[in-house]
């Protein structure tokens, strides 16, 4: 216990006398530590300053991976559907019907440079489908009738849950393909038993059910039918109402702008062209006008945050007054003590970074497989929100420990 | 012998109106190897005094040598550095980190002059066996009595083997038989070469002090070693 073999020369110690004045050093190695030890000691402090950190970056990293994912899904269905569809309608009169194009519109469209495909369809007003013949002809559940052939299928890309589709045999006959909604509407859910619908006036045979068709709606409402028959039964007098056209993609616009004056030279302005997949491109907008909106609220969520680590670190600071001023006497120069502090506010915001960069991951992961989206979590937007939180931790860290440097040592030690 | 502190016509003044005198020119010099004890009631100044010594306070004017080296004039960083590399401080209220065990309680006590960590808690257990704990290493500081606690913070003073080693009123919050222990604690460690000085105002403790110097109102009245 007693130690009689003294060295005046202990490690670190620079000679008695003479010489220079050893700095006061602190290893980076030792840093760590010395700045966590305020932190385990209030773990509850610590983690609510660290909340505030968290839920921002959480929410700028989940908004993003969201929104990406999403867009993803989106860009998906626009590259699966194509942005070459284009439909052409005459307008439509007072009772909402649609009203005929000239009988040469078809033709004329198909010659069009940049058309690759033409469907032609007719609306036939004043023509109902029902269930049976006992129901009320004004009740039409919102279902139309349509003159169509075996064009459609090509152009719209259109599927079949069940039956077939139209061909030369049946569009002669009394027979009918429902659209996806119009089975739904009618009850109709298969073809077994050979379901019939009350057409017109005439009974047809259900041959086939369509799938969804995403870029067409009116047909998913329709019973389709041949047109010999619609001639037969209904008068149809070759003028189609609307004309679903597929253009080769890179010429979409350029055939977009000829189609009016191609269906009706005569009155090219009653004519209305549109895109159809013109509302999945305004949702990819919209989504993008969100994710400024949610990034916005998530910065907010980080200066908050940031101010909470601020805060929590003078109440720190304030509480430490006699640590600060034991590690002075200990030799601890200004620099060390306020690396002490910056530190420790750095490790803060990380950590929140962390536990919001996790978080965020896990809520893009749910919703996007809650949803059927491919998950897309932008490497940029976690290792931003990671970044992000760092810097906040060393800013926030900044004031408190100047203060805590700037502490005189023989005062922070009376306080105590 | 060679004087490691000098303290010459210190005087430090608190702005104020009238402006606080709470030391006025002060001088004595320690040598190596001395036990003071510097006596007097409160508000004698010998609290500032001690802090002026050992780097934690400047003085208004006046003049302070630590180990041959002048302390006024120095940056933070150095006058920082004179306290990590050749003095120890005891305080009346221990000090000791609540989270950190008595050994590492004692390595930080060598933290500021950059030494590795596996040759400071070595050193550490040593100044730990030096005061008489070394059974206690392990314990934190609230699993330990006054005495013991106080033992902790002297062996953290006296770690580095420092030139100089202060003590404000070490006894201050302890129970008589603690207090006697760490007055013979700092005895014996005196008695190994160690130079103390020491703050206190009880009898005892000036009565261990082979030399005491006794302050009134900012000023030494009494230097036991210049008076014989």
């Amino acid at each position: 216990m007693t130690a009689t073999d003294r060295p005046r020369t202990f490690p670190g110690t620079p000679a008695t006398s003479g010489s220079d004045i050893g700095l006061s050093r602190l290893r980076a190695a030792d840093l760590i530590p010395v700045a966590t030890g305020g932190l385990r000691t209030r773990r509850v402090r610590v983690l609510l300053s660290m909340l505030g950190i968290a839920i921002g970056i959480s929410a700028v990293v989940a908004v993003l991976g969201i929104t990406r994912s999403s867009q993803a899904d989106l860009l998906a269905r626009l590259d699966r559907l194509g942005t070459n569809l284009l439909t052409v309608v005459n307008g439509s009169n007072l009772s909402d019907a649609e009203v005929p194009l000239p009988a040469t519109a078809t033709t004329t469209i198909g010659h069009t440079e940049g058309v690759e495909a033409v469907a032609p369809t007719a609306e036939l007003a004043g023509v109902g489908v029902y269930r049976s013949d006992k129901i009320p002809p004004q009740i039409t559940g919102g279902l139309s009738v349509r003159a169509a052939d075996s064009s459609l299928v090509s152009t719209l890309g259109a599927d079949m849950l069940a039956g077939t589709y139209l061909n030369e045999a049946t569009s002669r006959y009394p027979t009918t393909v429902l659209g996806h909604t119009a089975a739904e509407t009618l009850g109709i859910t298969d073809l077994s038993g050979a379901p019939r619908v009350w057409l017109g006036g005439r009974w047809y045979t259900v041959i086939g059910i369509l799938r969804p068709i995403e870029l067409a709606s009116e047909i998913n409402r329709s019973a389709l039918i041949g047109f010999p028959v619609a001639a037969r039964d209904f008068a149809y007098n070759d003028r189609p109402s609307r004309i679903y056209v597929r253009s080769q993609t890179e010429r979409t616009l350029e055939v977009f702008e000829v189609l009016a004056r191609a269906a009706n030279p005569k009155n090219p302005n009653e004519v209305a062209v549109s895109r159809p997949s013109d509302v999945l491109t305004a949702r990819l907008e919209v989504a993008n006008a969100t994710t400024t909106m949610f990034v916005g609220l998530g910065a907010v969520a980080l200066l908050v945050g940031g101010i909470g680590i601020a805060n929590v670190m003078v109440i720190s600071v304030l509480e430490r007054r006699s640590e600060i001023g034991l590690r002075r006497a200990l030799g601890a120069a200004r620099r060390h003590v306020a690396a002490q502090f910056v530190v420790e506010s750095f490790l803060l915001g990380t950590a929140g970074g962390v536990a919001g960069v996790l978080v965020g991951v896990t809520v893009t992961y749910g919703m996007a497989v809650h949803l059927g989206w491919q998950v897309i979590i932008p490497p940029a937007a976690m290792s931003a929100g990671l970044g992000t939180a760092m810097a906040i931790g060393v800013l926030s860290g900044i004031y408190p420990a100047l203060r805590a440097a700037s502490m005189p040592p023989t005062q922070a030690l009376r306080t105590s | 012998m060679s004087v490691v502190l000098e303290v010459r016509d210190a005087w430090k003044v608190y702005p104020g109106n009238p402006p606080v005198e709470s030391v006025r020119g002060v001088s004595f010099t320690v040598e190596r190897g001395e036990l003071v004890a510097i006596v007097g009631p409160s508000g004698s100044g010998k609290t500032t005094i001690l802090n002026m010594a050992a780097g934690l306070d400047r003085p208004t004017s006046g003049s302070i040598r630590i180990a041959g080296r002048a302390a006024h004039g120095l940056s933070d960083r150095r006058l920082s550095g004179l306290r990590a590399h050749h003095m120890g401080v005891v305080f009346q209220r221990f000090h000791l980190l609540d989270h950190l065990s008595a050994l590492d309680n004692v390595a930080t006590g060598l933290l500021y002059r950059a030494i590795p960590g596996g040759r400071r808690r070595a050193a550490a257990a040593e100044a730990l066996e030096r005061v008489g704990l070394g059974h206690r290493a392990h314990h934190r500081p609230h699993e330990l009595s006054g005495g013991e606690q106080q033992r902790v913070a002297i062996a953290r003073a006296v770690v580095g083997r420092p030139e100089l080693v202060f003590a404000d009123e070490p006894t201050g919050n302890l129970d008589t038989g603690s207090g006697a222990g760490v007055l013979a604690l700092l005895d014996e460690l005196n008695g190994d070469g160690t130079t103390i000085v020491v703050i206190t105002h009880s009898e005892e403790v000036a009565r261990a002090g082979r030399r005491h110097i006794e302050m009134r109102d900012g000023q030494i009245v009494h230097d036991s070693r210049s008076s014989g």
